[in-house]
Order: structure tokens, then C-alpha cells, then sequence
């Protein structure tokens, strides 16, 4: 271990100073707004029926733990997201190789993509319940349909921005198109694919909370919906506390991975 | 000697929207086993193209090539092309970077891979048989490529400005460095360069290429009078300079 200059410790005194500040004051914010949420309500300068309570949703949150609806309700959406999730990674990656394969193919395709892709995707849910019914499976695809077509194009841009250059080295030791894509395309475009993970968790959540105000009987948009119709702030409001609970975590499980991936490398 | 490499009347145009561009009118020249020819002309005249030709992943649209005294489609003889960057993929070590001709051709055998163990020792790389290329110095790197292409045993080596992405004092020694290797490997090479001095310091014979659409203006061949024929002592040969203003000369006649 070699002696610090004073300079240098100087520098490290003052990054980890920066961070402490960083770090308290994200607490900080998130102690003071439930401090005067709670506060408000409890003195009654807010309409606690209608903003509800820090204290009120967590009680909210203790009872639906005791009676274990909340699990169901939990559970429901994020099996939904993750299957919707792997579905529309799983297709956008086979259809993007298919498309990177025949510059044909996509050059036909491009107008249809573009306009699905720009098409506001909340309108397809109502049909596809009448499609599918009232299911599990219209969920599922309502939270396809939010994210599948970015991605798509997102994939094939990466696939098709890779140095040209690489690909004609693999022709020059006699690969063929097929080693391209096994050699070159894929492995280098693992960054952008893990990218567009990332965006894909969050629209499939958006897409599967969308079908579940629609046609569900579980799940955290059924409660959502359930509770603005009955009046049950409580409810509501732990809903969405749940969510963004939920998001994050499945956000940084690709996090993780990524973490994984540059390690790897 | 035996002819290893004969080019027929080779024409080649590109084609867009816009019209046709003719790249290569009539190129004929045939190359003898061993031998190590330089292309040289004017900037974008259609050097690459021609190489491009002869490793087969561009079709003449006249003329033929023959290797071996076959045609370049049914030949089976194994040509190895470099090109003017390493193209070393940073997700793979330089091992596995160096089998991926025999993984492409499904070669990967024990032999083979004996065999790229053994060019990788003889070359100097083997304690970076297992570093991420990011960790090579560009010489290091551009031994590395060249590997890649001796492991697959080519009769014949494309070179494609191997040097030129690398600094000026390290294209020296690495173009010395590479064009030894291939001496003594006894590989028949063609390289492509603009840089005058490589091509006298490194060939037998310079073809001199013109504007595009290129024919052949002139070929030149080098003889020193040197006991070791290395790049390095012909940079300080009499002949030299002498070779060089020449062919500087056919270069700019043609105005």
C-alpha cells in the first residue's frame, strides 16, 4: 500500500462528503414529505378520506398482509409483467434477426412497424378483450403491445449499426451470413439488447396495469380500479406505492444482470 | 515456377441509382509461389476492390482468376486476407480471437489449435494468450490478426493496408515485423498500400495502378543487392530512394 499524497486525499475527503450529501438528502426528502403528509392529515389541513395517510396505508398494508390478499393481488401483476417481459424480448429478438437477415423483408415491413410502433397502445386493450375475453392472456398481451415494437426497432438498428467492417472479416475467413449474426451481431449488440430491457420492464408494467383496469379480477390495477370506484384511498394509494416499489426492483434485477454482464466481459 | 495466382482481364463497375462507376478496367497479372507484390496508386482508384476480387467476396463482372490453375469458385485453396484494422472483437480473448477462422470454417481440432498455440509463441504473444486485445499495443494487436489469418493456412495473404491506422513510428516496425513473418512463412502476399516507401521496403515486384477506372500503368520489379533482404536494410539501400522516386513519377504522370 503506497502513501497518499495530500492532494489526493484531499480528493477522496471531498467525493465522499459529496456522497454522504447525496445520500442523506434522498432520505431527508422522503422523511419530510411522509412527515407532512401525516401531519396535515392528522391536524385536518388535508382531507385524510381523500389524501389518505402515511399511517393509514401502511395499517392498509398490514391488514391486506394478514388476510394474504395483498400476495394475490402482488403476485398477479408482476407474473404478468415478467411473462409479457420475456415474451416481447424473446419475439423482438427473433423478429429483428429476421429482418437483419433480409434487408428486403424490413425495407417491406418499415411502414407497418413505424406505425404500430407510433400508434398510442392503450387503444388496443379494449379490443383485445373482445378478442381474448376477460383473461390472463389479454393482460399478457396488453403489456406486449406497450413495449414489442420499440423494441423491435430499437434491436434492429443496433444489429444493423455494426461495423460493417467486422462482418466482412468474417466473410474473409469464408463465414457466412449466418456466423455474422452468431459472431459479430449478437455479441455486440449485448449492451443494446440489455438497454432495451431496461426501457421494456417499465412499458410492460405500464401495459399489464392497463389491461388490469380493464379486464381483471386481480392484480394492482384491478385494486386501483376497485378502490377510485368504492372510495378507498387507502387503497389506491398503497397500490401505487407498490408499483413504484415493484418497478424499482424489477429495474434493478437488469441492473444486476448488466452488473453481471460488464464483470464477465 | 509454378503460378499460383493468374488475374485475366478483370473489369469491375458499382452500380447505384445515380449511374455506374467503373472501378477496374482490364487488369491481368499472375504471381509466382513465394512472391510478394505491391499494389500502389492514387487514393480510391480501386486497390481494395481488387482484393476484394481475389479473396471472392466481390464477383468481376468480366475476366477470370485463377488459383492454382483452377477457378476461384471451385478452388479449395485457402486464401487469408488482412485488413486495415485489427477487427480484434473485445468480447473475446486473443486466443479465442485467433481461432475464430477455424471455429467459422469448423476446423477447431486439437491439431489446429496446437497449431495456434504454437503461432502464438512463435509470435510473441503468448503471455497475452488469454488479455482482452483492449490490453495489446496496436503491433501486438496487428500480429495478433495476422495469426488469426496464418492459422488457417493460406496459400495465398490479401494484405489491405494493414498499417496504416497504426502511428507512423509503429507501422515501421510492425510492417518490418509482419513482412518477415510472411517471408518466412514463404507465403505468396499481396499488399495494398499508398504508402510508397512500405511497398519498396517490403515487395519483390510493384504494380502501379491508375486513377480509376485503374489498369495497370506499370509493374516494377525490385532487386537489391543485399545480403539480408530485410525491409529495414532495404529502407538503407542505394536503391532505394531510387525505386521510390520512380515509381513517385509514374504516379504523377498521368495528369
Amino acid at each position: 500500500m503506497t502513501e497518499l499524497s495530500s492532494g489526493q486525499k484531499q480528493y477522496l475527503h471531498r467525493q465522499i462528503r459529496r456522497r454522504r450529501i447525496v445520500r442523506v438528502s434522498r432520505v431527508l426528502i422522503l422523511l419530510s414529505f411522509l412527515f407532512v403528509w401525516e401531519f396535515t392529515a392528522n391536524v385536518g389541513i388535508i382531507d385524510s378520506f381523500i389524501f389518505s395517510s402515511p399511517s393509514q396505508i401502511a395499517l392498509c398494508f398490514w391488514r391486506m398482509m394478514l388476510d394474504q390478499s395483498i400476495f394475490l393481488h402482488i403476485g398477479v401483476t408482476l407474473y404478468e409483467t415478467i411473462v409479457s417481459f420475456l415474451l416481447v424480448i424473446a419475439i423482438s429478438i427473433l423478429v429483428a434477426v429476421a429482418l437483419w437477415f433480409s434487408d428486403k423483408l424490413s425495407e417491406i415491413l418499415d411502414p407497418y412497424i413505424v406505425v404500430l410502433n407510433s400508434l398510442p397502445k392503450s387503444a388496443l386493450a379494449p379490443l383485445l378483450i373482445v378478442w381474448l375475453g376477460a383473461t390472463r392472456t389479454t393482460i399478457i398481451a396488453a403489456g406486449m403491445s406497450v413495449a414489442i415494437f420499440g423494441s423491435i426497432l430499437n434491436l434492429y438498428t443496433s444489429f444493423m449499426t455494426v461495423d460493417p467492417e467486422k462482418i466482412k472479416l468474417i466473410y474473409t475467413l469464408h463465414g457466412n451470413r449466418f456466423h455474422a449474426l452468431t459472431k459479430v451481431v449478437i455479441p455486440s449488440s449485448i449492451p443494446s439488447i440489455i438497454s432495451v430491457m431496461k426501457v421494456n420492464i417499465g412499458l410492460c408494467l405500464v401495459g399489464v396495469i392497463i389491461g388490469e383496469f380493464l379486464a381483471a379480477r386481480n392484480g394492482l390495477g384491478y385494486l386501483i380500479i376497485y378502490a377510485s370506484q368504492t372510495f378507498k384511498l387507502d387503497w389506491l394509494l398503497m397500490s401505487i406505492v407498490l408499483l413504484c416499489i415493484m418497478a424499482m426492483g424489477l429495474y434493478s434485477l437488469i441492473n444486476l444482470l448488466e452488473r453481471i454482464y460488464r464483470k464477465q466481459l | 515456377m509454378e503460378q499460383i495466382l493468374e488475374l485475366k482481364h478483370i473489369h469491375f463497375a458499382y452500380h447505384n441509382m445515380d449511374g455506374e462507376t467503373p472501378a477496374l478496367t482490364d487488369i491481368s497479372f499472375a504471381m509466382k509461389e513465394g512472391e510478394f507484390v505491391a499494389i500502389v496508386g492514387p487514393s480510391g482508384c480501386g486497390k481494395s476492390t481488387l482484393l476484394s476480387i481475389i479473396a471472392g467476396l466481390l464477383e468481376p463482372e468480366k475476366g477470370l482468376i485463377r488459383i492454382n490453375g483452377k477457378f476461384l469458385r471451385e478452388s479449395t485453396t485457402n486464401i487469408g486476407y488482412m485488413l486495415q484494422h485489427d477487427q480484434l472483437f473485445e468480447w473475446r480473448t486473443i486466443y479465442n480471437n485467433v481461432i475464430l477462422g477455424l471455429e467459422v470454417q469448423h476446423m477447431l481440432t486439437a491439431r489446429t489449435r496446437e497449431k495456434a498455440h504454437e503461432l502464438l509463441d512463435t509470435y510473441g504473444l503468448k503471455q497475452f494468450k488469454n488479455a482482452k486485445p483492449s490490453e495489446l499495443s496496436g503491433g501486438m494487436r496487428q500480429r495478433a490478426a495476422l495469426v488469426r489469418t496464418l492459422v488457417l493456412e493460406p496459400e495465398v495473404l490479401l494484405l489491405d493496408e494493414p498499417f496504416s491506422a497504426l502511428d507512423y513510428q509503429t507501422r515501421l516496425t510492425v510492417g518490418d515485423d509482419i513482412g518477415q513473418i510472411i517471408r518466412r512463412e514463404k507465403k505468396t502476399a499481396i499488399l495494398v498500400t499508398h504508402d510508397l516507401s512500405e511497398a519498396v521496403s517490403l515487395a519483390d515486384r510493384v504494380i502501379i495502378l491508375t486513377k480509376r477506372p485503374a489498369t495497370i500503368q506499370q509493374t516494377l520489379p525490385l532487386i537489391f543487392d543485399l545480403e539480408q533482404d530485410t525491409p529495414l536494410n532495404r529502407r538503407n539501400a542505394p536503391e532505394f530512394k531510387t525505386y521510390f522516386n520512380l515509381i513517385w513519377k509514374e504516379l504523377n504522370t498521368d495528369d
